[in-house]
């Protein structure tokens, strides 16, 4: 039984110029405990897909379809007043920049006081008890001293932390990071991956962790989605994923890493760059880019479906994973694909 | 803190200095001999000459300045007034309750009405209630005070009937050869004025509220009150206001402390003698000590009310404590 189960989640975004199909029919399962990565290109509706999880879209512009069931309840279908009590208290987001994520009127022990008593009524006193725990749990040093100071008092790595510590401070059974290491430098990037991995063993929590950073996938997830163009291309276990890859959009993502063994060899990005979402192109989204495409992918839109009866975890959205006049040739290259690695 | 607290309190000092000098300079540019116009029309040379000795104005401007801060900080004096020989403390004492009375109830009308209304329009903007108040905003800033105050004398005071339309009454009780007196009369006398005063500012601080507040609204710690689950109430009231109100907190104060200069047009209308009217009078009349009087109150006013701004937005906001 998965703690989230996305089932064709639709987002539109009402603009001036158009309807903006930001989430097109993305479906996935998160496990307690486990950690989802969802991979994909800037405007590839990973954070949509995330911030209509949380219902945190602006309601008067956008609108939402499909399921997102968590713990027996579809979070797209409850009342405002019950999701907010949901949001902090039993899913929790942190967001990609941690320079202006904090109010900076307030000091770190009020705002993380304030996430402890919007859910729970409890004194200020025991509030601050858990604030100090937390900053603790996310090694902040001198946290009795720092409760008191101000964001501004804070470097960047820091304030992730203080933002990883507010939305664990309710033990969540569920932690959505959007991007969370992207305007951090590296070394601070690898602590903050490996404090969230810790704690989610600490605390129990599943995570999904969005990025375009294939190397932070490597190192977190147990599960993978890719997205592309507001759809899910592929999705799977990690291993399925690195491994085993069916999309022709994951080999593309695979090929492009720089490899520290072919110096001086060019790099060999994806042609072309992603559609517009106003106006998505017809049948498979990544058809224009795609080098192997043929007739069935111009006019018909892939549908996400298991690559094998035996792995039906392991699904992907393209027509030629799944066409059998085709199947030899397909596998022809997935070999090819692997021999290239 | 307290190192910022003392250091802005120095300055003060300086500028205040600084200001008296440059009044003091400034009239010395007016050509016209104020000795003449004190000795009367059918004075002789000698009796002017004997005016000009008597007002130290035969002396050098350094000595005539010194003399002037002497008077100023020994004595507490401002002087006296050459049209009629009054003491400027007790013009100045007389006309700032009346122009403090305009300001303050009109810049708390104003707030009252820019606030809410300027939130509101930040909240649902381009909705029809948004579009109302833009026009209206429209309306309050090319619409001239003196115009809405006459307006609302004739058409409230005069036609209606509703509310007094002339002269001030002192709020603790009618002062000799006054008609009315008393918190309920000076009340009644006051309100068209505030409305007066306060349309044209509102106006600005609708505006300038409804796009601070919008800006805030697009900030990412706004949303990560959300994620946090925060009402929208708790989001707006403890995280959006704090922030958005700092620049307006700024405003403030100076548009305050420049009206307590003189609210001449509404002081104009009503036939109020407030500061205003007083240093109109002055310059009309060449009336050097009166003039740099209310120049020094209105610098005083200024800089004190600068100052409490800059010790608010400290407060405020933890950043600027640290400069």
């Amino acid at each position: 039984m998965p703690l989230l189960d996305v089932i064709d989640l639709k987002t539109h975004f009402r603009t001036d110029d158009g309807i903006v199909h930001a989430v097109d029919g993305v479906s996935f399962r998160v496990d307690k405990g486990k950690t989802l990565a969802i991979v994909g290109e800037s405007g590839s509706g990973k954070s949509v897909t995330c911030m209509t999880i949380m219902g945190l879209n602006d309601r008067r512009s956008t609108t939402s379809e499909g399921q997102a069931l968590f713990k027996d309840r579809d979070l797209l279908q409850l009342p405002p007043d019950e999701m907010r009590k949901v949001r902090g208290s039993e899913i929790s987001m942190i967001f990609q920049d941690p320079m202006t994520s904090l109010n900076p009127v307030y000091t770190i022990g009020n705002q993380l006081r304030e996430a402890v008593m919007l859910h729970e009524n409890v004194s200020k006193q025991v509030a601050n008890r858990r604030a100090l725990e937390m900053l603790k749990a996310v090694a902040i040093p001198r946290a009795e001293t720092r409760l008191g100071d101000y964001p501004h008092q804070f470097s960047g790595g820091m304030r992730q932390r203080v933002m990883i510590a507010m939305a664990l401070i309710n033990n969540p059974d569920l932690l959505i990071a959007d991007e969370p290491t992207t305007a951090l430098d590296v070394t601070t990037q690898a602590q903050i991956l490996k404090l969230m991995n810790q704690l989610r063993r600490d605390f129990d929590s599943a995570i999904i962790l969005v990025t375009h950073d294939l190397g932070v996938v490597a190192e977190t997830a147990d599960d993978v989605l890719v997205m592309y163009a507001a759809k899910a291309a592929e999705v799977g276990g990690y291993e399925d994923l690195f491994y085993r890859p069916e999309h022709p959009y994951t080999w593309g993502l695979l090929n492009s890493l720089p490899r520290l063994a072919a110096e001086g060899a060019d790099l060999k990005p994806i042609p072309g760059t992603p559609p517009s979402l106003l106006r998505p192109p017809s049948g498979c989204r990544f058809h224009l880019r795609c080098p192997y495409v043929f007739e069935p992918c111009i006019p018909e839109v892939p549908e996400l479906l298991p690559v094998s009866d035996d792995d039906p975890d392991h699904k992907v959205a393209c027509h030629l994973a799944h066409d059998f006049r085709e199947r030899e040739a397909h596998d022809l290259l997935h070999d090819l694909m692997a021999e290239q690695r | 803190m307290i190192r910022y607290v003392i250091r802005r309190l120095l300055w003060a000092c300086v500028l205040f200095l600084v200001i008296t000098m440059l009044t003091f300079v400034m009239f010395f540019v007016i050509p016209v001999n104020p000795a003449a116009m004190i000795a009367g029309k059918a004075a002789t040379p000698a009796e002017i000459k004997h005016v000009e000795h008597l007002l130290y104005l035969d002396q050098p401007v350094w000595k005539q300045y010194l003399h002037y801060l002497q008077q100023l900080f020994v004595h507490h004096s401002l002087g006296y007034s050459y049209g009629n020989r009054q003491s400027v403390n007790s013009i100045i004492a007389r006309a700032a309750p009346i122009t403090a009375s305009v300001v303050i109830g009109g810049a708390i009308l104003w707030m009252m009405i820019a606030v809410p209304v300027g939130i509101y329009s930040a909240l649902r903007p381009r909705s029809k209630g948004d579009r109302v108040a833009m026009v209206s905003v429209l309306a309050g800033i090319s619409a001239h005070p003196v115009w809405i105050g006459y307006m609302l004398s004739l058409i409230v005071g005069y036609e209606l009937g509703l509310l007094p339309i002339q002269g001030y009454c002192n709020l603790r009780g009618a002062a000799p050869g006054q008609q009315c007196g008393g918190p309920v009369d000076w009340f009644t006398h006051m309100i068209l004025p505030w409305i007066t005063f306060a349309i044209l500012y509102s106006a600005f601080y609708v505006r300038m509220i409804r796009s601070s507040v919008m800006e805030t609204l697009n900030e990412d710690y706004v949303r990560t009150a959300r994620a946090k689950g925060a009402s929208e109430r708790t989001v707006i009231t403890r995280h959006v206001l704090r922030n958005a109100m700092l620049p307006v907190v700024t405003m403030l104060g100076m548009d305050i402390a420049v009206a307590l200069g003189g609210a001449v047009f509404v002081e104009l209308v009503f036939g109020f003698q407030g500061l205003g009217g007083t240093a109109i009078q002055a310059v009309n009349q060449f009336d050097l000590p009166t003039i740099s009087g209310t120049v020094i109150f209105a610098s005083i006013m200024v800089i004190l009310f600068n100052l409490i701004v800059d010790l608010l937005y400290a407060w405020i906001d933890p950043r600027i404590r640290l400069t």
